[in-house]
């Protein structure tokens, strides 16, 4: 059975469609990753999953329990960090798990752990609203999973968090993940989208894209090549809009120029005279891509 | 840079504009508290009641005894709305509150003013409001003499000076304190409390932790109460501090039951904490939460009976008046302060504060969203 299956999602805020037809499967044990630009739906789309919100149309399990009828059980059996802090600033971290503890009924034994898991017993005292961007996620994580809750949901949990705190983060969510929990987790940073198992590009309220990295980048059919050039910014400007370039990327020194169309594509790069290799495309470009092309379907 | 440049002060304006048309709760608070305070001012406050209702206990119904009852009626003050009552129950009546004055003529009255022999009638008051009583029984004196020779005037000549004994019943000395202090309690409590719990749900919209407090298994009703629990203990303290101050700093009387007095005042309490979580249902910022509140307090202080007679307010204003907790609440507190009252007698203020708790309660409850569509 898989932990989160829901078919045709579809949400609208007043006359604004946020999530359309969005169909999601992740199984047993998986970090699935959800990305997508800003407001692409991935906030509702998560608030629908656990009960927050209910869809206009579409339907679907989480942990079996139907989403539009049993919220209740699925709120029980998940945890849900949400993008912004929301535990409480003027409570003390130790008064704050003492409340999540209370709501699901955890013996007093759970908060004494997680403190001691999280390396805060000495800090317990520490009002949440003092600590810093990190420590503040790591406590919402730690509250988020003392009920040991079988799915995690997270909504860009990483944003605003320096790289250090990030990759500890993104640690922890392996090895829950190895202790079988499935965890969703949305992003919008490419080199967090590669630490998932799979990843779910949402774009404009619409699913794009759906696999592995690799597989999603092999889908996308797209070649890059690096340019290499003494002035990158004169030569973006020469290739931009020329035969079978489509993106651009400047990369310092270098750019990644991308496209669908190898040959023309090739063409267009002898005939600027340009040093270029082939190189790997990267998610980013084809995440661009995608983008692009869910706007013209908008369009 | 100039003191004041006038494209600069156009920008602010524009902006302060757009913001306040924005703002919807705050542009409709901006009309309808003026249109409120006018028609509430101007139609329904009178500080010279007039129809109080009143009883008459007459065991004779000569025609001096009506001759009596209608000069009174004619004054405009008294509406005999129970004119062949016994003592028992005219006792009871004022008791409740139910009529503002009593007025015994005894069944020797028409004899006496026929023999010219001091005819009395005792015209019992309720004063736990002295502004109601005054202008009813300064009248009195006159409109009783003039009355008598009208009715005598055929058969002999003057008549006998009508002594009328003037009960001021639950407050002798019409001591205004007697009345406004039960009533401040009252009103303390519903500014407080009102407020505090209309931003129950607010501040945690406003604070971002309403969505992970959904997130997590808490029912309606568990939230409802954990928000309002506290603030009865708040409410508690106010009302021991206002008793305190009420007996020792201005002398009002405590005729009645504690227990009787403690449980209306926790139904009105409770009444109240859950109008505010109410509100607070309703509200999307603790701006317009206080707003909202404002609103509610406003008609309560005039409309309830607190700062002018009820009995002096148009038929509206009372049916206004009556959709108020605050209203009852005074009744009740009132009643059993300084007149005493029984259960009995505060059975229905105290029945229409249950009704409120639970109107308030299902409504808030139908209003709260386990969700954030």
């Amino acid at each position: 059975m898989n932990v989160i299956d829901v078919q045709g999602l579809t949400r609208s805020f007043g006359a604004r469609k946020v999530v359309d037809g969005v169909s999601l499967v992740v199984e047993k044990g998986e970090i699935a990753g959800f990305l997508g630009p800003n407001g692409s739906g991935k906030t509702t789309c998560i608030r629908m999953l656990c009960g927050l919100l209910t869809p206009d149309a579409g339907s679907g399990r989480v942990l079996g329990h139907d989403i539009c009828s049993q919220q209740g059980a699925i709120r029980r059996q998940i945890g849900y960090m949400t993008q912004r802090f929301s535990f409480y600033e003027d409570l003390s971290i130790a008064e704050n798990l003492n409340f999540v503890a209370g709501l699901y009924g955890l013996p007093p034994g759970a908060v004494r752990d997680t403190l001691a898991d999280l390396g805060l017993t000495s800090r317990r005292g520490q009002l949440a609203g003092s600590l810093s961007g990190g420590w503040k996620q790591r406590l919402a994580l730690a509250a988020c999973i003392m009920h040991q809750p079988q799915l995690l949901l997270l909504d860009e949990p990483t944003a605003g968090v320096d790289p250090k705190a990030r990759r500890e983060f993104w640690d922890e969510i392996h090895a829950l993940s190895a202790r079988g929990l499935t965890v969703l987790v949305s992003t919008h940073y490419m080199d967090e989208a590669e630490r998932c198992h799979r990843i779910n590009y949402i774009a404009y309220g619409r699913l794009a894209a759906r696999g592995s990295v690799a597989q999603v980048i092999e889908d996308a059919g797209l070649v890059t090549y690096t340019v290499t050039s003494a002035r990158p910014g004169l030569i973006a400007s020469r290739l931009s809009g020329a035969p079978g370039v489509e993106q651009i990327a400047p990369f310092g020194a270098t750019l990644h120029v991308t496209g669908t169309d190898r040959a023309a594509l090739e063409g267009t790069l002898r005939a600027a005279g340009v040093e270029f290799r082939p190189t790997q495309t990267s998610l980013e470009d084809v995440f661009i891509r995608l983008m692009e092309q869910s706007e013209d379907n908008m369009a | 840079m100039t003191l004041l440049s006038l494209s600069r002060l156009r920008a602010l304006l524009v902006k302060e504009m757009i913001q306040m048309r924005r703002d919807r709760v705050t542009f409709a608070m901006m009309l309808a508290v003026p249109l409120m305070q006018l028609l509430l001012f101007g139609y329904a406050i009178n500080n010279d009641p007039k129809h109080l209702s009143a009883a008459l206990v007459a065991p004779t119904q000569d025609r001096f005894t009506r001759a009596m009852v209608s000069a009174l009626e004619l004054t405009g003050y008294y509406q005999f709305r129970h004119p062949a009552a016994t003592a028992a129950e005219a006792e009871a009546l004022i008791a409740r509150g139910d009529v503002s004055f009593v007025v015994t003529v005894p069944s020797d009255f028409g004899r006496r003013v026929q023999r010219g022999e001091d005819p009395q009638i005792l015209i019992e008051a309720d004063a736990t409001d002295p502004s109601v009583a005054s202008g009813a029984i300064s009248t009195l004196g006159t409109v009783a003499a003039d009355a008598l020779s009208r009715e005598l005037g055929a058969t002999s000549g003057a008549a006998p000076p009508v002594d009328i004994v003037v009960h001021r019943r639950y407050n002798p000395e019409g001591l205004t304190q007697y009345n406004i202090v039960p009533g401040l309690m009252g009103v303390i409590l519903q500014m407080i409390l009102v407020m505090m719990t209309s931003m129950a749900l607010t501040r945690e919209i406003e604070r971002g932790t309403m969505e992970n407090l959904l997130a997590m298994p808490a029912t309606p009703a568990e939230i409802m109460l954990g928000k309002v629990m506290p603030y009865m203990a708040v409410g508690a303290v106010q009302v021991a501090v206002v008793l305190v101050a009420a007996r020792g700093l201005f002398g009002v009387p405590f005729v009645g039951s504690f227990w009787l007095l403690g449980a209306g005042i926790f139904v009105f309490v409770l009444a109240l904490v859950i109008l505010g979580y109410l509100i607070s249902t309703a509200a999307r910022t603790q701006m317009q939460a206080m707003q909202l509140t404002f609103f509610v307090f406003l008609p309560s202080i005039m409309l309830s009976g607190f700062m002018f007679p009820f009995r002096g307010m148009p038929l509206w204003a009372r049916m206004l008046g009556e959709v108020l907790p605050l209203t009852h609440f005074l009744r009740l507190i009132r009643g059993v302060m300084l007149k005493g009252a029984g259960y009995a007698d505060v059975a229905r203020p105290l029945a229409a504060l249950s009704l409120f708790v639970l109107i308030f309660g299902a409504l808030a409850l139908l209003r709260f969203r386990r969700t954030l569509d």
